[in-house]
């Protein structure tokens, strides 16, 4: 049975565990004053039943899939004639990986190698041999768990307490598996950049200021080494994204105090899912917005004014970046002033202050955790942003703040440094994972940051 | 003392109850108590609501929150240093026509008040007059300590930055320190004015609200329950306060305690539905009361 009809027929199995651990609970139970004497409700007991049927088997299950494949293989590589055994890893790779493919493809009788057309014989047989075994053990072990369920029913037992059990631990499962991915994720990108800084010193990376990392193939050729000074690449991303805050911050929060203390109702109902649309766009409409609009218009105001901008600008994709960030800022920030107690601003017009006063004063001081926390956002979305970079601030790292020129970001550097061909080990492309760890630091010290401010307010406004 | 001028004014807007909430002619469950209730017609005001050195006044005064009438037709004064009581059953219109007096109402967008209403006779809701500046002149305290989510110091020193009652930071540190002394909180908290206000208990809250208005100088405070959230002791603290500071300010206060009235108060007004149905010295509302709503309220047979 394929692995989609054991679960489903699980599924199903399970279905009738609840039913017939409900049913026995009232079974075993006798009415005392219309009351059950049970020590849970019966469903309870269903739950129960059902978590004994399906445990266990989903487990095996899991653990049958994972390992199957593995196992197979080193039976059906242990069938193959000894001469074909001692051929190195690569060669037996791409003979097993022959022989796979020719089991699957059902089209073995033509196959004219004896040897391979036996071994793809072999490896069908252990498949279906796996495939039975495993239905048969998984569907053992469900009627096992609920036989054994269905027969410790009786009206002491706590069945609320073991499915509550089972739900807690069912939690503990989920957290823990955000959380390990989260770790191997650093972990991997620690130790590719590891392995980087092995070929490029960190003093290098961390402190050069040039940066073309274009390595050559072949060891003899001339400019062989590039260099990898991430400098002008962190710089980039600095200005660009300080561009956006300084776009986004005082439009967002300004248009978050106008739509919750200044606003009808109307306008407001109409004007706030406005603006979250504007997260809703995808980045690289916004990109083609900066490239063919914004990065001209601003090109020809410079001309018009004789400043000299490039016509692709760190200005262009910093603006534009800005006003995709907006809504951050301003959603985040509505919610935490509206959420501003209307005690509070009474108090601040009881004292004779004017609306502006008050909002100044106490609603903004209040709500400042929350408008924190949504600047906070916004800053790492565009940290991490990507396209609109590429599309209007070009790729040339050039070491600058100045604004009318063209820069890079470590996002985009990371994009060219994995898209085209490259061997997986250079320098080229390992470097990429050194970048993405400095910028997971810089994320990491911004909400370190973060957490600390709104540590601070929260002890006083609270 | 406040002299009597007007014992019963003329109110012609008088309306029978029922008019306004129709209501099953017999109660299915309690029958007759409710009835008799609602037999007491409220033809005016009874007792003496004016006075002659009344600091503030309104006349003719109806509020209304979008099409629901809250309060129908006051007139009241509030003599020059005199504590006034307002009690009533809940949702009768207290608050709202505390609110009234300082304008509080304007922040409340369906809110509308007509009639007439002085202080020291000008308009107070006239055009040439500021809410802003109103309500640095009429102060208030409200029911829930309210606190900014500043320091003790900053809270204090709140009203006088903005109206700009103190010229340099020695001036300021008075201001509070005498602020905080009056409302009789300064010897608690005298080493912590940099804490958060907010860390103070209940009692002490409400007393730094208290300072806080009167380092305004208000010539008028509102009190809307200020005591309904804290002990016996923090009551009698802020009881005696409001004792002290009688011979500076005037003070109107919400208290739905009759002992608190009688304590604190000099006259007493009694609302009921939206109507002022009896206004006297506080020692005859609560001894002698002239008018059946008020004696029922009193003598605790309903609300
Ligand atoms: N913001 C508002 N919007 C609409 N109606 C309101 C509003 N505030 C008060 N009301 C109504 O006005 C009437 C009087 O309310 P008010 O708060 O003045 O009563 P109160 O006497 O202070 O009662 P309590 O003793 O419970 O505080 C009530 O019927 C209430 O429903
Ligand atoms: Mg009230």
């Amino acid at each position: 049975m394929p692995t989609q009809t054991i679960l489903i027929t699980l599924i199903a199995l399970l279905i009738f565990s609840y039913f017939i651990g409900h049913k026995r609970s009232i079974a075993v139970s006798s009415l005392d004053k219309g009351r059950r004497n049970l020590h849970s409700r019966p469903h309870y007991y269903g739950y129960m039943v059902a978590i004994w049927a399906g445990i266990p088997a989903l487990l095996i299950l899991m653990l049958w899939s994972a390992f199957n494949s593995s196992i197979v293989t080193s039976l059906t590589v242990s069938g193959l004639p000894e001469t074909i055994q001692a051929e190195s890893k690569d060669t037996l790779g791409l003979i097993i990986n022959e022989v796979k493919n020719l089991a699957v493809s059902g089209q073995i009788a033509e196959e004219t190698d004896a040897v391979k057309r036996d071994a793809a014989y072999h490896y069908q047989r252990l498949q279906s041999i796996s495939t039975l075994a495993k239905t048969v053990v998984v569907f053992v072990a469900a009627l096992l768990g609920m036989l054994f369920a269905w027969r410790l029913i009786n009206p002491e037992l706590r069945a609320r307490n073991k499915v509550e059990t089972v739900v807690r631990w069912s939690m503990i499962v989920c957290a823990s598996i955000a959380i390990l991915t989260t770790v191997g994720i650093v972990f991997s990108v620690l130790f590719e950049s590891i392995r980087f800084f092995e070929s490029v010193p960190p003093s290098d990376f961390l402190f050069g200021t040039k940066w073309s990392p274009q390595t050559s193939i072949r060891t003899d050729q001339v400019g062989s080494s590039g260099s990898f000074g991430a400098i002008p690449l962190f710089v980039g991303t600095l200005l660009i994204s300080a561009i956006a805050l300084i776009i986004a911050v005082p439009l967002g929060l300004m248009s978050a105090i106008y739509l919750s203390e200044y606003s009808s109702r109307r306008v407001r109902s109409f004007a706030k899912p406005t603006l979250e649309i504007l997260a809703g766009i995808p980045t690289v409409v916004y990109g083609f917005f900066a490239a063919l609009t914004v990065a001209p218009f601003l090109r020809d105001l410079g001309e018009s004014v004789g400043l000299s901008v490039a016509s692709e600008s760190a200005l262009a994709a910093g603006v534009v970046m800005g006003i995709m960030i907006i809504p951050f800022v301003s959603s985040l920030s509505d919610d935490v002033i509206s959420a501003v107690p209307q005690a509070m601003r009474d108090g601040s017009y009881g004292m004779g202050a004017t609306k502006s006063e008050t909002i100044r004063q106490v609603v903004i001081p209040a709500a400042l955790p929350g408008i924190v926390g949504g600047v906070l956002l916004a800053a790492s979305r565009a940290i991490g942003e990507t396209m609109i970079v590429v599309m209007a601030a070009g790729l040339s790292a050039k070491l600058t703040v100045n604004p009318l020129e063209a820069v890079t970001t470590v996002t985009v550097q990371i994009v060219t440094l994995l898209t085209g061909d490259q061997e997986f080990d250079s320098p080229k492309t390992l470097a990429a994972f050194a970048l993405g760890l400095g910028l997971f630091v810089i994320t990491l010290l911004l909400n370190f940051v973060a957490l600390h401010i709104i540590r601070k307010y929260r002890e006083q406004y609270e | 003392m406040t002299d009597v001028i007007n014992t019963m004014p003329g109110m012609p807007r008088a309306v029978p109850l029922e008019s306004e909430t129709p209501k099953p002619a017999v109660d299915a469950i309690t029958g007759e108590k409710h009835r008799s209730e609602f037999d007491v017609e409220i033809n005016g005001t009874v007792g003496k609501p004016l006075v002659d050195n009344a600091k503030m006044s309104s006349r003719n005064c109806d509020v209304f929150y979008g099409d629901k009438q809250a309060i129908f037709g006051v007139d009241l004064d509030i003599g020059n240093n005199e504590i006034i009581a307002m009690i009533g059953p809940s949702g009768c219109g207290k608050s709202t026509f505390l609110r009234v007096l300082n304008r509080m109402n304007d922040t409340i967008s369906i809110c509308r008040v007509t009639g007439e209403h002085t202080l020291d006779g000008e308009d107070i809701y006239g055009k040439k007059t500021d809410p802003v500046l109103l309500r640095a002149r009429v102060g208030m305290v409200f029911q829930k300590p309210n606190p900014f989510p500043k320091s003790i110091y900053d809270n204090v020193a709140y009203g006088a930055r903005l109206h700009g009652l103190a010229s340099n930071r020695s001036e300021l540190d008075d201001l509070v320190e005498a602020s905080l002394i009056k409302a009789g909180l300064f010897k608690e908290v005298k080493d912590d004015l940099q804490k958060p206000g907010t860390g103070l208990s209940g009692g002490q809250q409400q007393r730094l609200c208290i300072a806080r208005a009167i380092a305004v100088d208000p010539e008028v405070i509102l009190m809307d329950e200020p005591t309904s959230a804290l002990d016996p002791i923090a009551t009698a603290t802020i009881e005696e306060l409001m004792d002290e500071l009688r011979s500076n300010y005037t003070i109107a206060i919400v208290t739905h305690s009759m002992q608190q009235a009688a304590r604190v108060s000099q006259r007493t007004a009694y609302f009921h539905m939206g109507k002022l149905v009896e206004v006297n010295d506080t020692d005859k509302v609560f001894t002698n009361p002239e008018h059946q709503l008020t004696e029922n309220y009193i003598t605790g047979r309903f609300g």
